[in-house]
Order: structure tokens, then sequence, then C-alpha cells
């Protein structure tokens, strides 16, 4: 940690109601995580530094960014979830942020309201929240959910006590009927959006939104793209980031900023240059999604000589890989775009929900992957069910599986290691 | 040339010296609160020309002894395949850990399962039921032989089951049919594990609670296919790993 003059936020956070020592607490906690999984990598492509500055700034000049967008008027909003259309929002006139979970905060308090067998993700933004330390949720003028799972449900009923919370039913089939009342959602959502807001949605403004939206979408597929190579450019944990900043950035800075990431890496591979050794064991990863702070799992893969060259997950494949598409001409048809677009996301949370393992399948493919990782948070029981025809299905199609079950303590990390060396060593 | 294996276990610090691949000497110490001066200790004993060392403390051997590093699961199935060369799977029971491997051609792992985080049904288990019961681990393993029939036991967390032994115990339930209950349910959780993984008989039962006769029992009965329980069940890993030193090019260390 250098102690050069860094701004001082704590006027900042202190007028958005956090809690001012233990949030201090909390960026010292990340800081060190961050320094620890990310600092000591060797090789980082140059283009990393942003995503070092975003991490250095993700409570600091983010936050003020989206203060002074609220002082003008704006309105920001937080979700939780990849089903939530980012374009509607920005048509709209508004600026939406992923909210803080992926690390174990005030589970003390959490387990006051909800049961200790809840899974980490809910526990942790619930402790986010409790605890007044995301800096995020307290700058949502409202938070949009969603009815992805049984947990999230009940989990927006006890933030709607706190907070204006305001959830989105998703089908959980996706026959003609399911899209015809998600596309019902969609316009549902764009009331929400226009009545927050105060601004009407214009075939103009959607159309600038599927666009910018996209542009952030292709940014990633691209950097995505460079990880087929051997050597793959870039590590893993690195493009983890760059998608969970996603979430969060200000969308053409950060698209910007990834074209340029893009660019070093394709020049990278045009010379051969690795992150890791050419030959060193090529992971995928599916399962559920990783909220930022929680590297845990690719930290422990890429620590053991792996690298991990794909993630089909929320954070990962589902968000960047299907675009929306951009001739719509009338604003009716463009939230019909949006709608068969999100709906053709592949959660657990559907049923059946065979796209998602055709996807992990022709990713190892596409990937060259020598193994594959499935991930399920602990208590999510959609994931860990549908675990078991992942497994059958990826092992069939001749790919080697480790299954693994965890949270975001650091307790098993022991554990996990050497089962993930020993799956390399088998592979 | 001389060579050293080293599983630095939880429970024990396990070493096995080989002179030109043949076994010289094995030695046997309680982990303490410091595994990685134990480890050291045998490392300094006299002079070898290459340590591999494998279990939890893997990594600090590599740091202090500049050992190279294998997993158990690698060192367990060499050491497995060196003894009994026919051996199509291997279980381990160790004081926290509870790992099943298939082996493939030449003792090369085709698939394994290791317990999640917690020590349900591992040595650590069967020392907090022995001290609950109020015998020796020796002793709780006979009397659980000796009973006619197991009470079961309903529940796998090391906590929990503590507390339905005490239950038990103060119902004034016979104290080997808890503990035949006890071994019963880590046997039937340790057959479903190797169901998983596919895993074939001849199988080796190593690592320390295949020193109990008592689960040797269990498992051999409900096990389809030869159960092989090593001389030195403890040693297994500890002779993987000094294998591995002796035959891999580069001790198949994976940094």
């Amino acid at each position: 940690m250098t102690e050069t003059a860094a701004p001082d936020y704590h006027q900042m956070w202190a007028e958005l109601g956090l809690d001012l020592p233990t949030h201090d607490a909390l960026l010292q906690a990340v800081g060190s995580m961050y320094g620890d999984a990310y600092l000591t990598q060797a090789n980082r492509p140059k283009g990393t530094d942003y995503l070092d500055f975003v991490l250095s700034e993700v409570h600091g000049l983010r936050i003020k960014e989206l203060a002074d967008f609220r002082k003008s008027g704006g309105k920001v909003f937080g979700t939780f979830c990849l089903y939530v259309p980012e374009e509607i929002i920005r048509a709209a006139g508004g600026w939406n942020v992923g909210l803080c979970a992926g690390a174990e905060f005030a589970y003390d308090q959490v387990e006051q309201i909800m049961p200790r067998n809840t899974c980490a993700l809910i526990k942790s933004a619930t402790g986010f929240k409790l605890a007044k330390v995301c800096p995020y949720f307290e700058s949502s003028d409202l938070v949009i959910g969603e009815t992805t799972c049984d947990g999230k449900k009940k989990a927006y009923e006890l933030l709607g006590k706190m907070h204006n919370v305001w959830v989105m039913e998703l089908p959980q089939m996706k026959r003609p009927e399911d899209l015809a009342m998600w596309k019902a959602e969609i316009r549902n959502l764009v009331k929400k959006a226009e009545e927050t807001t105060g601004t009407t949605i214009t075939a103009e403004s959607l159309r600038a939104a599927i666009t910018e939206v996209n542009d952030k979408r292709r940014a990633l597929r691209r950097i995505a793209a460079t990880c087929t190579a051997d050597p793959a450019p870039i590590s893993g944990k690195d493009r983890l980031l760059a998608t969970q900043v996603a979430f969060y950035d200000d969308v053409p800075r950060f698209t910007q900023m990834m074209n340029a990431l893009a660019d070093e890496l394709e020049q990278r591979v045009a010379n051969g240059q690795g992150v890791a050794p050419k030959g060193a064991k090529r992971i995928l990863v599916t399962g559920t999604p990783m909220a930022l702070p929680n590297w845990k799992l690719h930290d422990i893969i890429e620590k053991s000589g792996a690298v991990v060259v794909a993630e089909e997950m929320c954070t990962g494949s589902r968000y960047y890989t299907k675009l929306v598409a951009e001739d719509g001409e009338s604003v009716d048809a463009m939230l019909d775009d949006i709608a068969e677009k999100y709906l053709d996301i592949n959660c657990a949370c559907f049923t059946p929900n065979q796209g998602r393992i055709d996807d992990v399948i022709q990713m190892a493919k596409d990937y060259h992957a020598d193994g594959v990782i499935d991930i399920s948070l602990q208590f999510c029981g959609l994931y860990e069910m549908e675990s078991h025809n992942v497994e059958q299905a990826v092992r069939d199609a001749g790919f080697p599986v480790l299954k693994i079950t965890t949270d975001y303590s650091m307790e098993d990390v022991g554990q996990l290691s050497t089962r993930i060396e020993a799956f390399l060593e088998m592979l | 040339m001389r060579v050293l294996g080293l599983d630095i276990g939880s429970r024990t610090v396990d070493a096995l010296w080989l002179t030109d691949g043949d076994v010289a000497d094995w030695a046997v110490a309680d982990s303490g609160y410091d595994p990685g001066s134990v480890a050291a200790a045998f490392a300094g004993r006299e002079h070898v020309d290459r340590i591999v060392a494998t279990g939890y403390g893997r990594h600090v051997a590599k740091e202090r002894l500049d050992a190279e590093v294998v997993t158990e699961i690698k060192a367990y199935a060499l050491g497995a395949h060196a003894l009994f060369p026919h051996a199509a799977s291997v279980l381990d029971i160790g004081g926290q850990d509870t790992k099943v491997i298939a082996l493939g051609v030449g003792g090369r792992v085709v698939n394994f399962e290791m317990n999640d985080k917690c020590a349900a049904g591992t040595g650590k288990f069967l020392e907090v039921m022995a001290r609950a019961l109020g015998f020796e681990l020796q002793e709780m393993a006979s009397s659980a032989l000796s009973a006619p029939s197991g009470v079961a036991i309903s529940s796998m967390c090391t906590v929990f089951a503590e507390s339905e032994v005490t239950g038990l115990v103060h119902r004034g339930e016979d104290l080997g049919r808890v503990a035949r209950g006890l071994h019963e349910s880590i046997a039937k959780r340790t057959l479903s594990s190797l169901k998983r993984v596919g895993a074939a008989g001849p199988l080796v039962f190593a690592g320390g609670v295949a020193k109990n006769a008592a689960m040797v029992a269990l498992i051999s009965e409900g096990f389809e296919g030869e159960v092989l329980v090593p001389h030195e069940a403890q040693t297994v890993g500890a002779y993987g790993a000094a294998l591995c030193a002796a035959i891999e090019p580069n001790g198949g260390a994976d940094g």
C-alpha cells in the first residue's frame, strides 16, 4: 500500500450513511485480499492496470461519480442479477450498478433475520446492507430484484423493509407463453424505470442503449476469445475481475478500456506471450456467479499452476456472449428483442436447462479445456441439484469434471487446494 | 540414490526413506503444534538426494525443506499401486480427510473424491466419539466388533453425533452397540463414496483408520471385491511420495 495522498472519501461515505469504522475494516480486508490474489501475479498484461485502478477506487471515485450523477438529478438502480436489462435503465436515463456481495460480512446480524443455511450470495448481500457498508446499495434510488430463486424472493421482502425495492417476475420455463409473460414484465420494468427517472424511453434512446451495452459485451467477448490460444494471454482471475467490474463501471469508459486491453491481448497471442507457460493445464469453470470480491476458486486454481480459460456463469459467458438484436425499428420491437435475449440466458432457475449443459460442452471444446470445474455455492439448491446432470453430460463428452461445493469462507482453502491440485495431476 | 517421502498430515508426520527404490527405513511422529519442525527433524536426520512431500503440510515443506510436492491423492495412488500392483482402487481414511481413488493403468488416478470441509467420518470423528463413550480407540473398535448389532446413528456431523451419542449413553444404551453404530455409519458413507467414483476391487484400505479392525471388517463386508490392508497402512502416503522422488524425472511435483 502506497501512502500517496489518496483522496479522502469519508465525508461522502458518511453522507451515504455508511458505518465508517466497519466500512474502513472492509476496505482494508478487500485490499489485502486483492493484493494477495492479483498483485502477486507474474506476466500480467499492462491493460490490467485499469482494473487495479478501478478496484483501488471501487468505493471511492466511482461512488463519487454516482453521487454527482444523482446531484444532477440522475437516478441509480441497484441490481443483483443478469436478468434485469440494463438497456432499459439506461434508455430511461438511469445508471445501473451491481450490488455488493462476495464476502462474508455481518453474518451474525444476517442470521437474526434469515436461516443460517442460506446461500452465501444472499447472506453476503444482506450483510452488506445490514452493516451499512455497501455504498452502491446506499447510492441506489431503486433496487430491482428478480424471482430467480426462493431464497432471493424472500430476501427481497426483508430488504424491502430497509430500502426501496421492486421485484421482477421471471418465468421458470422457456415456452412461448413464458416468453409472452416475460415480454409483458419487460414492459412493467419500462414503466417503473420511466416513473423513477421521469424520462420516457424513445426509440432513439433505446437504440443507443442497446448499442452501448452490446459494445460492452463485444469488448468482453474479444477478451474471452483471446483465451482460446495456448498460452492464454491473460489469467482467468483478471478476466473474472473484468466481468465483475462490468457491472459497476461507467459503460463507455469501461468499453474503451476493455477494447484497449483486448488489443494488447491479441498482440500477446500473436507474439505467443502467455500469463502461464504454454501447456499449462486449462480449466473451464461453470456454476454459480462469483460476485466481487469472490476470487477464491480462481486463485486456488491458478496458484496451483493451471489457467482458467473461461467461465460459463453469470460472471462470465452468460453475461457477454449473447447480444440484443440491433435492427429493431420501434420501441416495441426493441423491447421484444431485449426480452428474447434475456430469456435466452441459461440459469439453473429454469427447467429444463439443457442449454447450459450444451454451452459448457461447446465452451470446453472451443477453449481447449483439459478439465471442467463445476462450482456451487453451498445451499444453492438449484445449482447443487443441477450439478449431477452437468457432471454426467460433460464427462460423457470426454472432459474430466471436478465438482465443488463451497462458500465465501476461507476455512476450506486447504482441502480445496488438495482436491484441485489432485484434479490437475490427474488431467 | 537415497530419497525421502514425507506425509505431513493433520495427526501424524510419516517419513519413509528409499535407497535405490527399496524401502530403507520409515518413521511416524505426532504432528503436534508445529508439524513443519517435525518434518524438518526427519529431513535433517541424514543426507538425502531428494525430498517429496505430501499431506496438508506439503507447501510448508516446500518452503522450509526445499521439497517438491504432490497431493495425497497421487501419493496414495502410487504407494498403493507399488504395494499391490493389481489394486484397482484406494480408500484412505486419515485424521481429517477421507479419500477414495479409482486407479487406472500403472496406478494412475482415474477419479477421486474427498470429503468436504468437515471432518465427518474421519479419524478425528472416531477420536471424539471414543472420548464421548469413555473408550480408548482400540477398545472402541473391539467392543464394536463384539456387539451383535449397532444402534442407528443418524448424524454424521462430529458435533451433532457427539450430542446424539451422549443422549444414547444417558438413556443407558449398550456402549458396544453405540460404538458399532458409529462405525457402521462411517462405513455406509464411505461405501457410497466408493460407488460414486466407480471403485472396483481389489481395494487398498490405507490411512490411520485402516488400523481399526471394526472399520476393516465393515468395509470388507460391504464392498464388492477384495479389501487389502497394507501392513503399515499409515505410511502408504509417505511411500508414494518417496516413489515420486525415486521414479519420476521431476518428482511429478506441480509447483
